[in-house]
């Protein structure tokens, strides 16, 4: 059976690029050296929710239609609509992103990606403070602490640790891996003392304090490198940490703005702050500076809650601060596979990263009003092209309300939830499987996408079924034009 | 007949991997719906409400209200505060309110928790049907 080496694994923004794949009678059959995402995904793709034939809307049902006839219809919804919401983008190539782009001038409307519920607030501070950042190899060779703040990993990126900081092996730097599976042996050890203990001697809890446990074990940080997570509940990830800060919800910004006092050697007057002892913020802190080259991931829990950008702000100036003592970077954790791509694609061609306004003929950003929540929030659209994304899912309903309230065409592989809305449903190739392409990693480095299988009969890739909508919008348009 | 326990709670929603494994599954399979219409919750704010582990309960916050499975949080202790993996159910109760910049509040949404035993978990067809009158 051939065996493909070296894929791209299409799901988060790590790009693992190290998968290989057995493929038999044209399907994938093993997956070697991916994380539980990446297997659902190559092993599960081609499943009984797939689309095989494009679908249109009639008498409130979806029902089988041809290619043709969907794209026709496609067209006249978008070529009909004074403001339509083209949204999406975040799961497909840099290639069809592109196309996207100019359909969004053709038919004057607004162009969004999914980093507008994600990193949104991210990218507009990093717009105003700017941000100090490198690729991930530097990180896997040179770092020596990580910090993960409002961000799990272990659920939403899972290879990461492993691939390119705390648990990776790089050239000057070792894996932390070792020194956990002790820390972890070391743990169990002292739990089944304190349990003992409880059952033999005193018959009541320990008094051993909570406290004690968010104290790394003393023998085990001493060197190497050191992890740091920074959260409100002790997630996975935080189970790895050698440091585990517990911040109450929406406080991230107090804790920010704490730590950034004392990096510079100010002294808190306060006893805790976000409901963490200044003491143990104060270890911390003593950790971040003292390291020789530090990298912070910051992931939803800072953008979605409490000061939104400014969050990001209080982290970019955090990391500024600490670059006076020591070498740290910044990084945003990027959830889908080519959310990077997107605002790469969008910058290229617009000069804007995202929540790009094309009604005036002109591309025009203002995130708050050009945003397509914000759009969908007043009632403005009147129609909407969806490629590659889920919206119905991950939006807020009274969003989504409107969303669905105006025709809709959806091109995307699976029948989501977005799909089942849909006026005009068109199945595309899975992109990195059936389709090549380009994507983005969260670093910014382009990596290419193979095309490992071919996609059912008739399955076109994104990029073919929006160069054909945008070629039938202009025959519509030309049409109107010589009439007139 | 005495009044239901209610619970002031902190919102959280988020990402699971079981979520994440789910979505690369079909949002209509059995593995998305089971890992999205859930609430994980401090086993102590479970007992001040008196609810077990996979019982219905419904939360509220100003902007909607949706019944879901309590699960017991492996992630504990973190009381007053509850999570929700992003999806279809969160959507419901999240916060629209973007603030002039584009983004929803996603997390740190105040809610509240009450015993649900009399109503069930709406699957996904029922709760998009009540939602948006579609699909």
């Amino acid at each position: 059976m051939p065996v493909v080496r070296a894929v791209t694994c299409p799901v988060c923004g790590s790009l693992c690029d190290d998968i290989e794949l057995t493929i038999e009678n044209n399907r994938i059959v093993k997956v070697k050296n991916g994380c539980a995402m990446c297997e659902a995904k190559f092993l599960g793709y081609c499943c009984e929710h797939r689309v095989l034939k494009p679908m249109i809307r009639k008498n409130g049902e979806l029902v089988k239609t041809t290619l043709k006839e969907a794209i026709r219809r496609a067209a006249e919804i978008l070529a009909e609509a004074n403001y339509p919401v083209l949204y999406g983008w975040s799961n497909t190539s840099c290639e069809a992103i592109s196309v996207g782009l100019e359909l969004a001038e053709e038919v004057g409307g607004v162009i969004d990606n999914t980093s507008v519920v994600c990193h949104g607030p991210s990218i507009l501070s990093i717009q105003d403070v700017g941000i100090p950042s490198c690729t991930l190899g530097q990180i896997r060779h040179r770092a020596d602490l990580i910090v993960y703040w409002g961000s799990n990993p272990w659920s939403a990126h899972p290879r990461h640790i492993e691939r390119y900081t705390a648990f990776s092996e790089g050239r000057f730097e070792k894996s932390a891996w070792r020194s956990y599976v002790t820390k972890v042996k070391a743990l169990i050890g002292r739990k089944k003392i304190q349990s003992a203990v409880k059952r033999l001697i005193l018959k009541k809890p320990p008094t051993l304090s909570s406290q004690i446990e968010l104290k790394p074990i003393s023998s085990i940080a001493r060197e190497g490198r050191k992890l740091i997570v920074i959260d409100v509940r002790r997630t996975k990830s935080a189970e790895m940490a050698d440091y585990f800060v517990q911040v109450e919800p929406g406080k991230d910004y107090e804790l920010l703005q704490a730590f950034r006092a004392l990096i510079r050697d100010h002294e808190l007057e306060v006893d805790r702050v976000a409901g963490v002892p200044v003491e143990y913020l104060e270890e911390v802190a003593d950790a971040m500076v003292s390291c020789n080259f530090g990298a912070l991931f910051f992931g939803l829990g800072l953008t979605m809650s409490g000061a939104k950008l400014r969050n990001i702000d209080a982290a970019l100036s955090l990391v500024r601060d600490l670059n006076m003592r020591t070498k740290f970077i910044i990084m945003p954790m990027r959830g889908h596979f080519n959310v990077t791509g997107a605002n790469t694609v969008f910058t290229w061609q617009t000069g804007y990263p995202y929540a790009v306004d094309f009604s005036l003929g002109y591309p025009r950003y203002n995130p708050g009003e050009t945003s397509v929540v914000d759009v969908l929030l007043r009632g403005e659209s009147d129609a909407a092209l969806v490629v590659a994304s889920d919206p119905v899912s991950n939006f807020p309903r009274k969003a989504a309300e409107h969303l669905v309230k105006n025709p809709l065409v959806v091109i995307d592989p699976h029948m989501n939830v977005t799909a089942q809305m849909a006026d005009v449903l068109i199945p595309s190739a899975f992109v990195g499987i059936e389709a090549e392409g380009t994507a983005y990693r969260m670093d910014h480095v382009p990596i290419p996408l193979k095309k490992v299988v071919n996609p059912p009969r008739g399955i076109l890739p994104d990029e073919e079924i929006l160069r054909r909508i945008l070629a039938e919008i202009r025959k519509i348009k030309r049409k109107k034009a010589e009439a007139a | 007949m005495s009044e239901k326990p209610k619970l002031k709670v902190t919102l959280i929603t988020g990402r699971t991997i079981e979520q994440g494994v789910g979505k690369e599954h079909g949002k209509s399979s059995k593995e998305y719906v089971e890992s999205v219409s859930i609430c994980f919750m401090d086993p102590e704010d479970m007992k001040k409400l008196g609810v077990k582990d996979g019982a219905n309960i419904q939360v509220s916050t100003a902007f909607g209200s949706v019944v879901v499975k309590a699960k017991k949080s492996l992630r504990a202790p973190h009381p007053g505060v509850i999570f929700i993996p992003y999806g279809p159910w969160a959507n419901v109760i999240v916060d629209p309110e973007t603030h002039g910049i584009g983004m929803p509040s996603f997390k740190g949404i105040p809610a509240t928790v009450e015993p649900a035993t009399d109503k069930s978990v709406l699957g996904l067809e029922e709760l998009l049907k009540t939602q948006f009158r579609k699909g």
